[in-house]
């Protein structure tokens, strides 16, 4: 690890250092982000002590790598799943829900596990353009329909109105439950949604942030109400 | 979860014939149809239901909403919850059935939550989600975890030794009020069943909550045809302002001569073991004059039954204001 010669730093202050080193901020490595790199190595304890690995800036997704269901599984169903315009043709052990399906089988992390039982939104995808939790669906279920998650909805370089919205009004904390407020906000466009703070907040209940960012959350969806 | 067979029938009959081989329709069946999944999929994944197959019935063309020849609605079985609720008739002619199923669940969760999977959403609490706890539904004969446990939310009407846990559907409330009919496809044939007569109380079979029998496929629910001059409200009490099951609720429908109850019809939510049809209050109002005593005394004989659990006494009082509220708010422009 090179050294930076400051007077006192704590092994935060040098890890950062070293992650902006050399001065035009790239990434020490190219294209290798976190996710790709634990996923490769797999032990927690070898990512602790290379903090160099780590991605300084978002890049745009590469190319969707998909994980081949496990072929000669007993009862495994075939499916074709047609996911932000792409078909992936599977084979799923029947039980997979189509979250488990999008975040294990198809690396499109981008939707959210919170509970797992339909409660906090976390996991929201469109489906036919509608809102829903895709935790209490089954991927198997979903062979004629059109999926739109989060992945699908803007890019880092061109990035949806609402997305743009909840950057510039701070609409997220921790980010993990923002996805699914995206997806629902995105939904409620096309929604007979009432005018107001209240009616927004109505709309978007199935949606919970354990930050609170709520009003923020609000303001987001209506400024993007009022550009549409 | 335990791994199942998955099937997607394209007809009603083909559905029938594949239900058929579960040795019953009720708790611990072995086939399951699955439309929205919002209630079986949850359960699934605590092991409550452990269907070995899975039959999934959402391409049955069964998802209409149209006017029924005798001027009634005819809803889809398959028709979600959101469609339902948005709906111009609905909304226009039976409007205590918008307000009740858009009080209920999230939006993400209406628009995938069928009529018939929200009639079938399971009287249930959290003792029955909760396969570490004895559970007479899930197990006859193992207890009740609910009558000496946590039972603040649960039934005051219709409660057994065996079982006390609620129907937590608003939508079944409003339906009851609206004297719905159920049409089911079955080994049989065909029959329709009156709401007030489809659900059990749990007595000492509570792993029963239905008249359904294997093989039994939903395929509409029939709404009467309107009153004209009705005046109706579906008004829920709960602790917080959204998504939460009710305390108690009511749905009212009201048709008024003049100053006196012409007709009237009640129904209970979150307070009950099923949607809970009040005669005792309907008796009341009939023919009485429109006021808030003629609204209490209607609210006392709902109630004069109730039995409450060591948490939820408060429910009684509560159930009676808010049929004095509801009754109120019909009949206040």
């Amino acid at each position: 690890m090179a050294k930076v010669p400051v007077e006192s730093q704590t092994a935060k202050d040098t890890e950062q250092q070293e992650k902006l080193a050399p001065e035009n901020g790239q990434p020490l490595l190219g294209r290798v982000t976190r996710r790709s790199f634990l996923s490769h190595i797999g032990a927690a304890g070898i990512a602790a002590s290379t903090p160099v690995f780590a991605s300084v800036s978002p890049q745009a997704s590469p190319a969707v790598e998909e994980v081949p269901a496990i072929d000669g599984v007993e009862g495994a169903v075939p499916v074709t799943l047609r996911i932000n315009g792409k078909e992936h043709n599977l084979k799923l052990d029947p039980r997979t829900t189509l979250l488990d399906c999008l975040r294990e089988n198809l690396n499109l992390p981008g939707t959210k596990k919170g509970c797992d039982h339909g409660q906090c939104g976390a996991c929201t995808v469109h489906v036919n353009g509608r809102r829903v939790n895709s935790c209490l669906s089954f991927a198997v279920m979903h062979s004629m329909d059109e999926i739109t998650t989060i992945e699908g909805i803007g890019q880092p370089d061109h990035l949806h109105p609402m997305q743009a919205a909840f950057i510039e009004h701070d609409g997220y904390q921790c980010g993990y439950c923002t996805s699914g407020q995206i997806m629902s906000a995105v939904a409620l466009l096309k929604e007979p949604v009432g005018p107001t703070d209240e009616d927004v907040k109505q709309a978007m209940y199935g949606n919970i942030c354990r930050c609170g960012a709520y009003p923020n959350i609000v303001a987001a969806v209506q400024s993007t109400r009022k550009q549409a | 979860m335990d791994t199942f067979q998955f099937s997607r029938p394209t007809t009603v009959d083909q559905a029938v014939q594949l239900g058929a081989a579960s040795s019953t329709a009720q708790q611990s069946a072995e086939v399951r149809f699955v439309a929205g999944g919002t209630t079986l999929i949850d359960l699934m994944k605590l092991n409550v239901e452990r269907p070995r197959q899975i039959v999934d019935i959402n391409v049955l063309p069964l998802d209409k909403i149209d006017t029924a020849p005798n001027g009634g609605l005819i809803i889809g079985a398959l028709a979600r919850n959101s469609d339902v609720a948005h709906n111009p008739t609905v909304q226009r002619v039976y409007p205590v059935l918008s307000q009740a199923l858009l009080s209920g669940a999230s939006p993400q969760l209406r628009n995938m939550a069928t009529t018939a999977g929200n009639l079938l959403q399971r009287t249930r609490c959290v003792y029955f989600r909760d396969t570490a706890h004895a559970c007479n539904k899930r197990e006859p004969g193992t207890g009740c975890s609910a009558i000496d446990g946590q039972n603040r939310t649960l039934a005051i009407l219709g409660t057994s030794r065996d079982c006390i846990a609620t129907n937590p559907s608003d939508q079944n409330v409003a339906l009851t009020a609206l004297e719905a009919t159920i049409q089911i496809q079955g080994k049989g044939g065909k029959r329709s069943i009156p709401i007030h007569e489809f659900y059990l109380l749990p007595g000492s079979a509570p792993n029963r909550e239905t008249v359904l029998e294997p093989g039994d496929v939903i395929v509409s629910v029939t709404l009467p045809p309107p009153i004209a001059g009705t005046k109706s409200h579906y008004l829920k009490l709960r602790d917080r302002a959204a998504y939460e099951f009710a305390l108690a609720s009511a749905a009212v429908v009201l048709k008024l001569n003049g100053n006196k109850i012409e007709y009237a019809r009640i129904a209970l939510g979150g307070v009950g073991t099923r949607p809970w049809r009040s005669l005792e209050a309907e008796r009341a109002l009939k023919g009485n004059s429109v006021n808030v005593a003629t609204f209490r005394r209607a609210a006392e004989e709902a109630l004069k039954d109730a039995r409450p659990a060591s948490e939820n006494g408060f429910k009684v009082e509560l159930a009676k204001r808010c049929i004095v509220r509801a009754l109120t708010m019909s009949t206040t422009a």
